[in-house]
């Protein structure tokens, strides 16, 4: 092998980043979802546009904006510094920060539209089999949106190993912090060692691939089933 | 469906769902528009009660309002001006309205509306877990031969026929224990074939279980095997209530039945001939000869005359191949909404006493067929030509009598 050290603790961090990032993505975008997936509020599409932002903003925006409103003078880091954490830029709590907000559309919209999927009907019947809306969301909405949920975490996840525009503007390079495989690969390169960066690039190539079959399988899966259904 | 073919009424009981001492009947009144429907919106404006036992059916034309007032009901549609009473417990009234779920309630969806992510008995168990009051194994078992899916418990709702997934919806409503069952068209969405398969289970609920029904439907021959108290309605408002049989023989109903007009009356099997193959049928004083389908003698069946088989003469002729010939009054004469026709309501000979009346459970499941009238729809011109009048004694030859059950 010719991976490094630094590579391979590139490599961990990358993962432990992608990791934190999907949980509290699923946390944070499950009721996102449910809302979008339920309102008629005239918030409906505000809200929807600002989640989907990432989706066409340039990372070096997005990081930017981050950057300043959680540096030392902006609003976040007011915040911060006075709850005595300091300022979230150039560490690994910075990073997590600004991927969950890059790869929030990739959860949200997977599972706002496996939620809508689901229709009324099911929902109405547990409503009248004495199941409150608690119990409705748990046992009906959620397995029923199960698809939706492994789809977004998957993408969710590679989204954030795949990152490079936004931790470059807010993590810096640091190793054992904010020093992620897609900004190891472009110091290799910076430093003319193209072999490590082959090894690496080729890393989350294959990665990226694998991924996106599961994510293509899945869907075909839900179609069969659909048709199954419908006949 | 025979009388042998029925489970053991005797050796199963249902203390949970029996009404208690409260004031029975339902009595609800909703007032609604719709924003959503086409056009100017649509408005449900309704304000009845009906009784707090057996089917009733609420019957209309596609788009009249029936499910969305069973909705309305259930607590599934929103309404800010409303009230219902159900057997003495306010489910909605100005201070508050019970959700969905804190109505003791079963519903029927005219989709079965299974969990897809469940197998049959995963779905039944949702409902079970969740029983106001559980309900005993034994009872669970019952219900579950009574709708006769014991073998498809392990299948998920996408490998069930429809028919099948129906069974097992109407299965789980009911395991939930609710003092109200609530049925949106749980036949429309079956072909003619499966509606025969159910009917008979649906039957069965009805003579078995002492729970409320309410149950929307635009088909007349659900009304009239299944119903024993008749709601009808129209565009958003009820047109005509009251029991089955009462309403159908109306000859002034808002609501044109066409050749579904006809009488649902309520009878015994006192004879069988088996030389013929007939079964005579007592209507309470009036005999009726009918084809004979196996009923055991004293059975109880609930017939259908339809109005277009129904003749008038003023002789009572012996020659003739019709087999049924009553004297019956004339009570009132309509024009029907065709031209050249008119309906006749008739009443039937009556006698003081009704046979098999001793037995409560065979007058109850018969309370719809206690009107002793029926229907004849006859051209304007013999009308005219029998000269006709209100109090006229006359003899009607009915040519077609359908045995319901």
């Amino acid at each position: 092998m010719e991976l490094s050290s630094a590579d391979w603790s590139a490599i961990a961090l990358t993962l432990r980043l992608a990791t934190t990032v999907t949980v509290v993505l699923l946390l944070l975008g499950t009721p996102i979802a449910w809302w979008l997936a339920r309102t008629r509020s005239r918030l409906k599409g505000p809200i929807e546009a600002i989640v989907a932002l990432p989706l066409v903003l340039p990372p070096s925006v997005l990081g930017f904006y981050l950057l300043v409103g959680m540096g030392p003078n902006g609003p976040v880091g007011q915040v911060t510094q006075a709850l005595g954490l300091g300022t979230l830029p150039f560490t690994f709590a910075g990073l997590v920060v600004g991927s969950v907000i890059y790869s929030l559309p990739f959860v949200v919209q997977p599972i706002q539209n496996a939620f809508q999927a689901i229709g009324p009907g099911p929902l109405e019947a547990a409503a009248t089999l004495r199941a409150n809306p608690w119990q409705r969301f748990v046992w009906v909405a959620v397995p029923m949106a199960r698809r939706g949920f492994l789809t977004g975490a998957v993408l969710g996840f590679a989204h954030t190993v795949g990152e490079f525009g936004v931790v470059l503007m807010i993590g810096g390079n640091i190793p054992n912090q904010t020093r992620v495989v897609s900004v190891q690969i472009y110091d290799h390169v910076e430093a003319l060692q193209y072999s490590q960066a082959h090894w690496l690039a080729g890393i989350l190539l294959v990665f990226s691939f694998a991924v996106l079959l599961l994510v293509y399988g899945l869907q075909h899966q839900r179609q069969r089933a659909g048709l199954n259904l419908g006949v | 469906m025979s009388a042998a073919s029925q489970p053991n009424r005797a050796s199963h009981s249902f203390p949970a769902i029996k009404s208690g001492n409260a004031p029975a009947g339902i009595q609800a009144q909703f007032d609604l528009t719709l924003p959503s429907k086409r056009d100017s919106g649509f408005r449900l404006a309704v304000d009845f009660s009906v009784p707090g036992s057996g089917v009733t059916a609420i019957f209309g034309p596609s788009g009249c309002g029936k499910t969305t007032l069973l909705r309305c009901i259930a607590g599934l549609q929103k309404t800010e001006h409303g009230s219902l009473v159900v057997n003495g417990e306010t489910w909605h009234d100005r201070e508050r309205c019970l959700a969905a779920h804190e109505r003791p309630i079963g519903y029927v969806f005219q989709e079965a509306n299974l969990f897809p992510h469940l197998s049959a008995r995963g779905n039944l168990d949702f409902a079970i877990r969740r029983a106001a009051t559980p309900l005993s194994e034994a009872h669970v078992k019952h219900l579950i031969e009574l709708m006769d899916i014991a073998h498809l418990l392990e299948q998920r709702p996408d490998q069930l026929s429809g028919g099948e997934r129906q069974r097992v919806a109407i299965a789980r409503a009911l395991l939930v224990n609710p003092k109200l069952l609530l049925m949106d068209e749980p036949l429309a969405a079956l072909d003619n074939r499966r509606k025969q398969d159910i009917l008979p289970f649906l039957e069965t609920l009805q003579s078995e279980l002492e729970l409320p029904i309410l149950y929307v439907t635009h088909s007349l021959d659900e009304v009239a095997r299944l119903a024993d108290h008749l709601l009808l309605m129209e565009a958003g408002t009820i047109a005509a209530r009251g029991p089955l049989s009462e309403v159908l023989s109306r000859t002034d109903l808002p609501i044109d039945l066409g050749d579904d007009s006809g009488a649902v009356l309520g009878g015994t099997i006192t004879e069988r001939d088996e030389q013929w193959q007939l079964a005579r049928i007592d209507l309470g004083g009036a005999q009726l000869w009918v084809r004979d389908s196996g009923e055991a003698i004293g059975a109880t069946v609930r017939v259908r005359i339809l109005a277009r088989d129904v003749s008038l003469t003023r002789t009572a002729s012996d020659q003739s191949s019709i087999l049924n010939r009553l004297p019956v009054t004339v009570r009132s004469i309509e024009q029907d909404r065709d031209k050249a026709l008119a309906l006749v309501s008739l009443v039937l000979p009556s006698e003081a006493t009704l046979e098999g009346a001793e037995n409560k459970e065979v007058e109850n499941k018969h309370k719809a067929g206690n009107s002793r009238c029926l229907l004849a729809r006859i051209s304007q011109r013999s009308v005219h030509d029998l000269n006709l009048q209100p109090g006229d004694q006359i003899w009607v030859q009915i040519k077609s009598v359908a045995i319901l059950r």
